[in-house]
């Protein structure tokens, strides 16, 4: 296994087990999809391939050389999986199974394995839309599971869930928001009993939380909870909301954080930005004609990347919202993209990989990889690689 | 089954014994887990100590399983997965295929033992599943139904159709050999084979302005008359008869009323058992709706176009000996687009592998009228 030393700034946000060249989360370690590694490819290339037995729509998450990645499989989709792969010989490490207990219906598109998990680098927290969620030690261990359907019997949506997990501290955020019984829920990472739970907007919802670092009174980290009323920023310590930004939201792409700016996709893509004393926030812009389609937004170089349904791909400044130019990208696309460097990564529904200069004065495609495969996942960059997942396959790009 | 719990636990007790008071103790903390996250850390530590057994240790955590409550169940399967994996050549085959044997063990944990002792012996796997096609765990029965319905497409044989639709219970399967015996000219019931109930009679429309209606309490939640008439949303309302001849149950309340919206309209059933016994109502539907029995009330949903498919909602009931009274409320909203135009639901009785229960009082499956749609899964 590689030598884990490259602790960087922003990460110390995070729990100290977390390196620079871990994704643990859905979008990586910033919640914005983008990496500060700089030695990732713009020619992509398949290291290995490695067939899974379910579907999935989350994205593989890394912990040094550990790629976990969950699916769900069985005529109903009642078989939870969670993988751990060697990330260099693409592997099995480990796998473990659990029977759904709550219920397994979900769109066509989507699958039971939607939520992407996440880990604080001890522990692997791993969601399903059934509401099974479980947590594990990095070698496999059950540490502890909850089936939050047997709690909440209503707290279902038939089209299936797939809001990801955040970690912070010692409180797993888990949203299992819909139109009966809309709740997010602060749990206690080392037994899995709630700290705290809120009621939330009736309203189906797949979108994920943010962390606000430094954005609450003392310069406490917040978790800015997405929903259609808006944002509402929460004391992950107790669930209570110290800020709201009610002007709406969209339930499918989350919002992007850049440095202390929240992205929202509201009414267009809304910039907010929370004040020093953690009173509440200001808002910095809005630009309606940009609209986040499926995919969320992602930031790079200095400037924040957006698509639109059309499969157009704007830069856009980040003082004002202009749009500095517009690429267009063989889409559609389901996923978000990732970043690194300068460089831009965009997997369309076709499992089409299109490789993005960002650093010009217009936008470049500079390389693209078929996959061959419908790819409605978001990648994963990690110790020089990308992760992409379908339902059949999980591949390294190098 | 509550009722075998003492026995079951004397026989995991000893079990047990073979492998020390260590694994009984650990396998009771695991079982003691329940809702809202309690017993965690004690299953946590129970998990850690059970997990370092042997493979030997595997035929009791799957009989652990038995009378289990489904986190325990999940506990308990992984600690079996993490020990299976680290003594993939030893595993116990002769134990594991006693187990699966006895079918009155959990139908998950056999399939589990199935699974195992084909990971290791494929070709006794192959032997055993063959045996399978009647078998209580849906999944084994499912893969003893796919090597019948395999061998009935290559030799083309109506008989190997018609075997393996007695015994398949997932609706792809059923589809298959429904489809081979209909192009072969061979009559189906399907809603007979599901155990869909046909024949309802319903009243309404009541109101739904602004999606009250489904807390709203009218009068044929507090009784049940069907000479009485009540005041509806627009005008008098009193129940008929409604039938479906739809291949999968479906029950058009439209059809009664016509496509309106912010309506409520109750369905009742009356389902004569022989005998008092568990049983499941299986629901699919889109619209907000409850349901009652003898009633009770055994579940209420508030979502409203969100896609429906057959067993869609699965509600573990008691039915009792003689009639039980079925009631459901149907919920419709304001939505206009036109996938929101459906007012309907597919209600069967069944048990726990999802074989129809058949009442007593059924009636004879009306004929259809015309070739209808079942809705996509998802």
């Amino acid at each position: 296994m590689k030598t884990r030393k490259t602790l960087i700034f922003p990460l110390l946000l995070l729990p100290i087990a977390i390196m620079a060249e871990d994704w643990p989360c859905f979008r990586g370690p910033e919640g914005n999809g983008f990496s500060v590694e700089n030695k990732i490819p713009t020619e992509l290339k398949k290291a290995w391939k490695i067939a899974l037995p379910g579907r999935g729509l989350s994205s593989p998450i890394t912990i040094g050389n550990m790629v976990f990645v969950t699916a769900s499989s069985g005529s109903i989709q009642d078989r939870l999986h969670v993988f751990c792969f060697d990330g260099n010989k693409g592997s099995t490490l480990w796998e473990r199974q659990f029977w759904s207990t709550g219920r397994t219906m979900a769109h066509k598109k989507t699958n039971i394995a939607a939520p992407t998990p996440v880990s604080d680098g001890r522990y692997i927290y791993a969601l399903f839309s059934c509401n099974d969620l479980v947590c594990l030690d990095l070698k496999g261990n059950l540490r502890w599971l909850r089936g939050l359907t047997r709690d909440y019997p209503n707290a279902s949506n038939s089209l299936g869930m797939a809001s990801s997990l955040l970690v912070t501290g010692k409180t797993l955020i888990v949203q299992i928001e819909n139109d009966s019984q809309p709740l997010a829920i602060g749990i206690d990472t080392n037994n899995g009993k709630n700290r705290w739970k809120l009621s939330r907007p009736k309203s189906a919802n797949w979108t994920t939380a943010n962390l606000l670092p430094g954005a609450g009174k003392g310069g406490k980290t917040l978790v800015a909870l997405q929903s259609k009323d808006g944002i509402h920023a929460i004391n992950p310590a107790n669930g209570k909301t110290e800020w709201a930004y009610e002007g709406g939201a969209s339930t499918i792409p989350s919002s992007t954080r850049m440095g202390k700016v929240l992205l929202v996709p509201s009414k267009g893509l809304t910039a907010i930005q929370p004040r020093h004393d953690g009173s509440t926030y200001t808002q910095l812009w809005r630009v309606s004609k940009l609209r986040p389609a499926t995919a969320s937004p992602t930031v790079a170089n200095g400037k924040i990347y957006n698509v639109n349904g059309a499969g157009v791909l704007s830069c856009i400044s980040p003082d004002e919202g202009k749009t500095l130019w517009q690429l267009r990208l063989k889409g559609p696309f389901s996923g978000s993209p990732v970043a690194a460097g300068k460089h831009l990564y965009y997997f369309n529904e076709a499992g089409l990989g299109q490789v993005i200069d960002s650093s010009g004065k217009e936008g470049k495609i500079v390389s693209k990889v078929d996959l061959g495969e419908t790819i409605l996942s978001t990648p994963a960059i990690s110790n020089g690689a990308l992760f992409v997942r379908s339902d059949e396959h999980l591949w390294k790009l190098n | 089954m509550k009722r075998h719990k003492l026995p079951h636990l004397l026989a995991i007790t000893t079990l047990c014994s073979f492998l020390g008071a260590d694994t009984a103790s650990s396998i009771r903390e695991i079982r003691s887990v329940d809702a809202e996250g309690r017993g965690n850390e004690s299953a946590a530590e129970a998990w850690s100590k059970i997990t370092k057994g042997d493979a030997n240790t595997i035929p009791v955590l799957l009989a652990a399983m038995d009378d289990a409550n489904v986190l325990a169940a999940n506990w308990l399967r992984s600690a079996v997965d993490t020990i299976a994996q680290r003594n993939t050549k030893s595993l116990p085959i002769a134990e594991l295929e006693e187990f699966l044997s006895n079918r009155n063990h959990n139908p998950k944990a056999r399939r589990l033992a199935y699974e195992l002792i084909a990971r290791s012996k494929p070709a006794l796997a192959k032997k055993l599943i063959k045996n399978m096609l009647n078998d209580p765990s849906v999944e084994l029965r499912r893969e003893a139904v796919q090597g019948i319905l395999d061998r009935a497409q290559k030799e083309d044989s109506t008989n190997l159709y018609e075997t393996a639709l007695n015994a398949a219970r997932d609706i792809d399967q059923i589809d298959e050999a429904k489809n081979a015996l209909t192009e072969a000219g061979i009559k189906v019931d399907l809603p007979l084979h599901f155990g869909f109930l046909m024949h309802w009679k319903v009243v309404g429309p009541f109101d739904n302005t602004g999606r009250k209606g489904f807390a709203t309490i009218y009068p044929p939640e507090n009784e049940i008359n069907f000479a009485k008439s009540y005041t509806g949303k627009k005008g008098t309302v009193k129940w008929s008869n409604l039938k479906t001849a739809d291949t999968y149950g479906m029950v058009d309340i439209n059809e009664p009323y016509g496509h309106l919206k912010e309506v409520v309209a109750y369905a009742h059933h009356t389902f004569e058992s022989n005998d008092a016994r568990k049983a499941e109502i299986r629901l699919g539907c889109k619209n907000a709706w409850k349901i009652w029995l003898n009633g009770s009330l055994v579940f209420e949903r508030d979502e409203y176009h969100r896609g429906m498919r057959i067993d869609q909602y699965t509600l573990p009931i008691e039915i009792q000996k003689g009639k039980n009274q079925l009631l459901i409320k149907l919920c419709q909203n304001e939505q206009k687009e036109s996938w929101t135009d459906q007012w309907q639901f597919q209600l069967r009785i069944c048990d726990s592998s999802g074989t129809a229960i058949l009442a007593k009082n059924r009636l004879p499956t009306p004929q259809p009228k015309a070739p209808t749609r079942r809705p996509k899964r998802g």
